[in-house]
């Protein structure tokens, strides 16, 4: 069998994949899977004090990277893209202006980039990579909430069984993990601030989990 | 509740975030069309079950979703080590 990692740019070019852009046009909106709950609404007429706050960062390009941490060719061609290595230490995340990207895994990263910039991040990693890796737009599968405010800690502390103590979860690092009866990538983002990747089939449920389990603190919704 | 250390996230977590998925170290028989029924009958469905040391095969199912082995005392539950698929145990039963 043939090295998948070296080859001619011919067979670059043979394994290139068909991308699609999947944001329509201007002419249709996008929903995000929290669109029923209609945040912007609760924004305005919702509480403004309160322990903990949320928002939500809608329609976002999330894409799933997948390649060998030990090809040199492919880490060079994804900091190419990206204008930033790959973190290769587990549990962290690097930043670049609006690129982020979080270790997932040993072999896989997870990207988030502006939403309207997915299909030019995807169509770069193309034609910047080659040999075995893979790239999955899953931006409809998920949504990211931010969570943030003086009580944010004590609030994940009644939802996710990690220790979130600054001293074992710094601000970059990143989790997969279980989130009350489903799961979340939670990332720190600052002191007192975080970062939930979940499920769109999921936002529904963590959506009111959020409500009832903040109820104590007092949850501010902001746009 | 099992304090479990991934290899792969080099950090504790919760049982929760894992599952276990059986015995460790079954080799898949080379040529599966030349077994007799009894060993691919023994490959497929027959596992120990051993009082003391066990090696196991578990997967870091809500973390990083890799699968790693575990060495584990079944009559006390500890944990005596665990280590990446394609190694080899240090602890094993006398
Ligand atoms: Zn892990």
């Amino acid at each position: 069998m043939s090295d998948l990692n070296v080859m001619t740019a011919a067979e670059m070019a043979a394994t290139k994949a068909a991308v699609m852009d999947q944001v329509p046009g201007p002419e249709i909106q996008g929903q995000s899977p929290l669109h029923h709950a209609d945040l912007d609404s609760l924004a305005k007429v919702g509480p403004k004090q309160g322990g903990v706050h949320l928002r939500e960062h809608k329609l976002l390009g999330h894409l799933t990277l997948r390649l060998n941490p030990e090809n040199d060719d492919q880490l060079a061609a994804a900091e190419r893209v990206l204008g930033v290595a790959l973190p290769l230490q587990p549990l962290t995340s690097v930043e670049n202006g609006s690129y982020s990207v979080r270790w997932m895994s040993p072999d896989e990263w997870l990207i988030l980039v502006p939403g309207l910039e997915a299909f030019d991040v995807e169509s770069k990693f193309r034609d910047e990579m080659g040999g075995h890796y893979s790239l999955v737009n899953s931006s409809g599968g998920s949504t990211v909430l931010e969570l943030s405010g003086p009580d944010v800690v004590e609030l994940l502390k009644r939802c996710t069984p990690i220790d979130l103590h600054p001293k074992l979860f710094p601000v970059g690092k990143v989790v997969s993990t279980v989130f009350a009866k489903s799961s979340a990538i939670i990332r720190r983002t600052g002191e007192q601030r975080f970062e939930l990747v979940i499920r769109r089939s999921f936002s529904d449920y963590i959506w009111l989990w959020l409500q009832e389990t903040s109820r104590e603190f007092g949850l501010v919704v902001k746009v | 509740m099992f304090h479990i250390y991934c290899p792969h996230c080099a950090e504790y977590r919760e049982e929760e975030e894992f599952h276990a998925a059986g015995q460790a170290h079954i080799a898949r028989p080379l040529d599966p069309e030349a077994c007799s029924d009894k060993e691919w009958g023994e490959y497929m469905f027959f596992r120990k079950n051993p009082r003391g040391i066990h090696h196991e095969l578990w997967v870091h199912a809500a973390g990083c979703r890799k699968f790693f082995n575990m060495t584990r005392d079944t009559q006390s539950y500890e944990i005596k080590e665990v280590y990446k698929i394609g190694e080899k145990p240090s602890v094993v039963a006398e």
